[in-house]
């Protein structure tokens, strides 16, 4: 596993920590179960499928458990002095793999009925969203640049196509293929700059690219920094940040809702996993360069993305999923603000406090976007179209359904009685005038209530009093009865965010314990 | 009573109103169904916001009146540990009398609802309404109650939606703009208070209310004091409302509904004045002493502003008085409506609060506090009034209403006149009423104010704000002339002359509503050492450091 040749030479044979590593094992070996198992069931037993990679996924988060004793490592280096390890299972790790873990269970969830309702090969799709999620929970727990890549490249591939499964779908194949070339050029540009800091340091492992960046021969000092800067790249991208910020409304667009939901939620997690790996373990002697960097880029991401979901009509086809997309992108700008801070901590631990908000921020997120994506889904299958508008008088309609959308938004926005996501923001306020960025903290203020805007919008388009039947001759369309998985959905998410709002700690002790 | 029986007498004040909330949406149970699910789910409001006024009068009984500036009826539990964020619950002299307020005008609100369901919207259902008050309620009872910066935010922000679904949906016309623009001024001004409120938490080392305000911000720098000084007050004054920041004013007031207009003016605009008081002047006294000046100015503009404003809605408009009656209805808009008069007359109002508070003194301050309660008395009531009228005419225009010689209410509806006569002269400051004894409080605050301001800007202040009252008296009285009197039997400018529509006069329900708010405002006024005897040592205690 470790790719330095002279370091297999020292020790060939490992004892691999089975347990540590189980849950993205799991996560993949029930995705080749998945695939072997579609060869073998007949046309009629295939929602078997879905079940099945459900209850990998579930395996999977409960292998979590008997990791909570402590941190453990494995695929260590035996040579050279110093602990070096590919493979961290610490409290960050599992938080993370949790998050990751819990985001592909509820998308399992939400998919189930959309595989029914959009014919998409089920096999195929099980496998991939699991080999994905196996990818995304790998993630977290690297410790060296070339795990790291691997597993975002595992991430990533199964989701091009999963953007790209919708057959006959002209918007689901552009979606891809500009997902794809995107995020290629991105990787391709992250390597190089991997290649510049191994180049620079001689090391792979994050921690001792750490100590090889604290003295560093001055003549590739330039070389270090370039590398720095072009690893950073890959991971924004990944993050949506601007200015790797355009293909979100049109993939999330182009892709099956469920899909849609799990870019926002896991593919996410997977870039700011990495991007906080990549800053706060590997690279923490040059905060002063990427520090001011992901403060910028946290400033213009999340005012390009809440200035441009402001602006989506509500009228326009597939309005409710691009004002999500583009809103993602805005919290995607707040995700980051602690980094940023992270970047301005002293070296007495506060940098490990700061990304502590993300992660709770993260947390609350997940949540309540996967929620709202599952309502989304289930309007879907009433109003194919997707716009704000057919909203209108949904409390009418479904009440509950109407309820939890309303708290999802409200969370989002961060209003009572959300009051997780109020919290939630309050924590990366905390960081950020904490470390001394009061300008990013005004920005970020500002942006808030641009988002309250649409979010409240949105809001209040759900209590409105249904259209009146149009004299068109349409007939109001009765509503399509949601499925159970879709209601579990639903319910699961509704359920977290009311039980976070009632006890915040749950989430928000991420934010005052040191996580790495 | 000892103190248990006191914590949860305050514990209940603040979750009575959000559990009554959340069991206005599901339906009633078998026993409490009533006619229809309609009167059921109003009597449910009733309900509750009588047993939260039940509670907090026992609370105002049981507190102990020798030492109003303690802390009583403390609850402290720690919630968010990884913030600091503690569940601190009390009640001291400054918030008492504001706790009582809120939930006797909820209370009146509700059963003034009980009888007159505010029309408007689309499908106004009863269930949301009652649901939003009394979520509204609850924010507002917290915001008071709570001793813990995020608390007090969280509960700052949790009144934003009902009111702004208040509006929304049982408003008049251009609701919608209006409720936007309430949501999104407020928004932002306690997006910028969060950040003040972040400072001096994370600065002063705990987000408890009671221990920053006895540390007087000496674990503050003098910059960190005067940034997060700058960001308090002008996210307060957005609230409060103070000019220039007050522009939400007078199309939310317009646009809601009556019920909406009287928790508004009544108790939500008191929440920024409160948080000056409670926040600013205790943790970031330096900061507090330097824009001081600043904050007095801005608040006599509004006094004189808000008057002007006030004048200009209250006389005729020129079209009536030269083309006669065949103009009286070309006019639209929102002319010389008397709701947005009120609104209007409500930032002068606050504009002597705010001027209480700039003074710095114990007199000054104490003043605020008083003038507070008896705007949020007056303004209800007259609020009540106006929407009273409205219900009876058809219009809060006053140019439609008076036509060329006045509405004559005396005539048509005696009692509804007198209310009315009685709302305008207690607001502008007539003695032995509740409104004279803030305003003469806090100009005789701006008359000596603390040490270090400067006295003749003050004395300045004081004179614009002296002005300010007589521009006051005379609008307050042009509005009763034109809608109490007028010629009572024949319709302005009709050559017939027939009979003007008789009024129904105050019904049962409106004087059970309405004589609460008399009662007290006259109490108020001819004995306001009960008032100033609960404010004063805590008062000297929040100028003095806690200590």
């Amino acid at each position: 596993m470790t790719p330095i040749a002279s370091d297999l030479a020292a020790g060939l044979v490992q004892s691999v920590d089975w347990l540590a590593v189980a849950p993205p094992t799991i996560a993949a070996v029930a995705g080749l179960a998945v695939l072997v198992a579609d060869l073998f069931l007949p046309e009629h037993r295939k929602p078997l499928l879905g079940w099945l990679a459900i209850a990998g996924l579930a395996l999977a988060g409960l292998s979590l458990l008997p990791l909570l004793d402590g941190d453990r490592s494995t695929f260590c280096l035996t040579s050279g002095g110093g602990a070096a390890c590919s493979y961290t299972a610490d409290t960050f790790t599992l938080v993370i793999q949790l998050l990751v873990l819990g985001g592909a269970l509820l998308t399992a969830l939400l998919s189930i009925s959309g595989i029914q309702d959009l014919r998409l090969p089920a096999g195929e799709f099980w496998f991939l969203l699991l080999s994905s999620a196996a990818g995304a929970a790998l993630l977290p727990a690297s410790r060296d640049l070339a795990t790291l890549v691997v597993a975002l490249e595992v991430a990533s591939l199964p989701a091009f196509a999963l953007v790209g499964l919708r057959r006959e779908s002209r918007l689901s194949s552009e979606a891809a293929l500009k997902f794809f070339l995107s995020s290629v050029t991105a990787t391709a540009v992250m390597l190089l700059g991997v290649s510049f800091v191994y180049a620079a340091t001689g090391s792979l492992h994050l921690s001792r690219i750490a100590d090889g960046l604290a003295h560093v021969d001055p003549r590739l000092d330039t070389l270090a920094q370039a590398g720095v800067v072009l690893t950073l790249v890959g991971f924004a991208f990944k993050t949506a940040a601007v200015p790797f910020h355009f293909w979100v409304p049109d993939t999330y667009v182009g892709a099956p809702i469920p899909v849609a939901a799990y870019l926002s939620v896991v593919g996410k997690a997977v870039g700011f996993s990495g991007l906080i790996l990549v800053t706060v373990v590997a690279f923490p002697s040059y905060d002063d360069v990427w520090g001011p960097a992901v403060a910028v880029l946290a400033a213009l991401t999340m005012t390009a993305g809440n200035v441009a979901a402001l602006r989506q009509r509500p009228e326009r086809a597939h309005s409710a999923v691009r004002l999500l997309a583009w809103s993602s992108v805005g919290q995607a700008g707040y995700l980051l603000v602690p980094i940023a801070a992270a970047g301005y901590a002293g070296p007495d631990g506060d940098a490990a406090h700061a990304i502590g908000s993300t992660v709770a921020y993260a947390l609350m997120y997940a949540a309540v976007n996967l929620g709202a994506f599952a309502v989304v889904a289930l309007v879907a299958r009433t109003n194919p179209t997707g716009r704000i508008t057919d909203y209108r008088g949904l409390y009418a309609a479904r009440p509950a359904a109407a309820l939890a959308l309303g708290f999802f938004l409200l969370c989002l926005a961060g209003l009572p009685p959300g009051i997780i996501g109020l919290f939630a923001k309050v924590t990366v306020f905390q960081t950020a005038v904490d470390a001394g960025l009061g300008w990013l903290a005004v920005v970020m203020a500002l942006n808030v209530v641009i988002a309250l805007y649409y979010y409240l919008q949105w809001t209040a388009v759900l209590f409105r009093a249904p259209e009146a039947p149009s004299d068109e001759g349409v007939a109001s369309v009765t509503p399509v009865a949601a499925t159970a998985p879709l209601t579990a959905a639903i319910g699961l998410a509704a359920v977290l965010g009311i039980a976070l709002s009632g006890a915040p700690q749950l989430v928000l002790r991420f934010a005052s314990g040191a996580l790495l | 009573m000892n103190h248990t029986v006191l914590q949860y007498l305050l514990a209940a004040v603040v979750v009575l109103p959000l559990l009554g909330s959340v069991a206005a949406l599901f339906p009633a149970p078998p026993g409490l169904r009533g006619r229809d699910p309609e009167q059921a789910v109003l009597r449910h409001g009733v309900t509750v916001t009588g047993a939260v006024l039940a509670a907090a009068i026992a609370l105002a009984a049981g507190f102990d009146h020798g030492r109003p500036g303690v802390m009583q009826a403390q609850t402290d539990i720690s919630w968010i540990p990884a913030l600091d964020i503690r569940i601190h619950l009390g009640v001291d002299g400054v918030s008492l009398p504001l706790l009582v307020l809120t939930a006797l005008l909820t209370f009146l609100c509700a059963l003034y609802s009980y009888y007159k369901m505010p029309a408007g919207g689309s499908t106004p259902s009863p269930k949301g309404f009652v649901s939003l008050l009394l979520l509204l309620e609850g924010g507002t009872l917290a915001s008071f109650a709570v001793l813990d910066l995020m608390l007090f935010f969280l509960a700052f922000e949790m009144t934003l939606i009902p009111m702004y679904f208040l509006i929304n949906r049982w408003g008049g016309a251009e609701r919608e703009r209006a409720a936007w623009r309430f949501i999104l001024y407020t928004l932002l001004g306690s997006v910028v208070m969060l950040l003040g409120l972040l400072l001096v938490g994370v600065k002063g080392g705990t987000f408890d209310m009671v221990a920053l305000a006895s540390d007087n911000g000496a674990k503050l720098t003098h910059t960190t004091q005067l940034i997060a000084a700058l960001a308090l007050i002008v996210g307060l004054a957005v609230k409060a409302p103070m000019w220039p920041l007050h522009s939400w004013l007078p199309d939310a007031h317009t646009a809601a509904p009556t019920v909406g207009s009287v928790l508004l003016a009544g108790v939500l605009l008191k929440m920024g004045t409160y948080g000056l008081v409670r926040i600013v002047l205790p943790m970031v006294p330096e900061g507090a002493h330097t824009y001081a000046p600043y904050l007095a100015a801005f608040a006599v503009v509004g006094i004189i502003y808000g008057s002007f404003a006030c004048l200009a809605l209250a006389l005729p408009s020129p079209t009536t008085t030269l083309n006669g009656g065949s103009a009286l209805f070309n006019r639209s808009g929102a002319g010389g409506d008397l709701k947005r008069l009120i609104a209007y007359s409500s930032v002068g109002h606050m504009g002597f609060v705010l001027l209480g508070i700039a003074t710095l003194t114990p007199t000054g301050v104490n003043g605020a506090l008083f003038a507070n309660i008896a705007h949020g008395l007056i303004t209800g009531l007259l609020f009540f009034l106006v929407g009273a009228l409205k219900d009876r005419s058809g219009t809060t225009d006053l140019d439609q209403l008076s036509g060329i010689s006045g509405a004559a209410l005396y005539g048509r509806a005696p009692r509804l006149g007198g209310l009315l006569a009685f709302g305008a002269v207690a607001s502008l400051g007539l003695p032995g009423l509740a409104g004279f004894w803030g305003e003469m409080l806090a100009m005789f605050g701006a008359f000596e104010p603390a040490d270090g301001l400067s006295r003749p800007a003050y004395l300045t202040y004081m004179a614009l704000a002296g002005f300010g009252t007589l521009l006051t008296a005379a609008y307050m009285l042009i509005v009763v002339r034109r809608v109490c009197m007028g010629d009572h039997p024949v319709e302005p400018g009709a050559e017939h002359g027939a009979p003007r529509p008789a009024l129904a006069d105050v019904h049962g329900y409106e004087f059970a509503a309405w004589s609460p708010l008399v009662a007290l405002t006259v109490l108020a006024g001819l004995w306001p050492a009960a008032l100033l005897g609960l404010t004063d040592p805590a008062v000297q205690q929040l100028l003095a450091g806690g200590n």
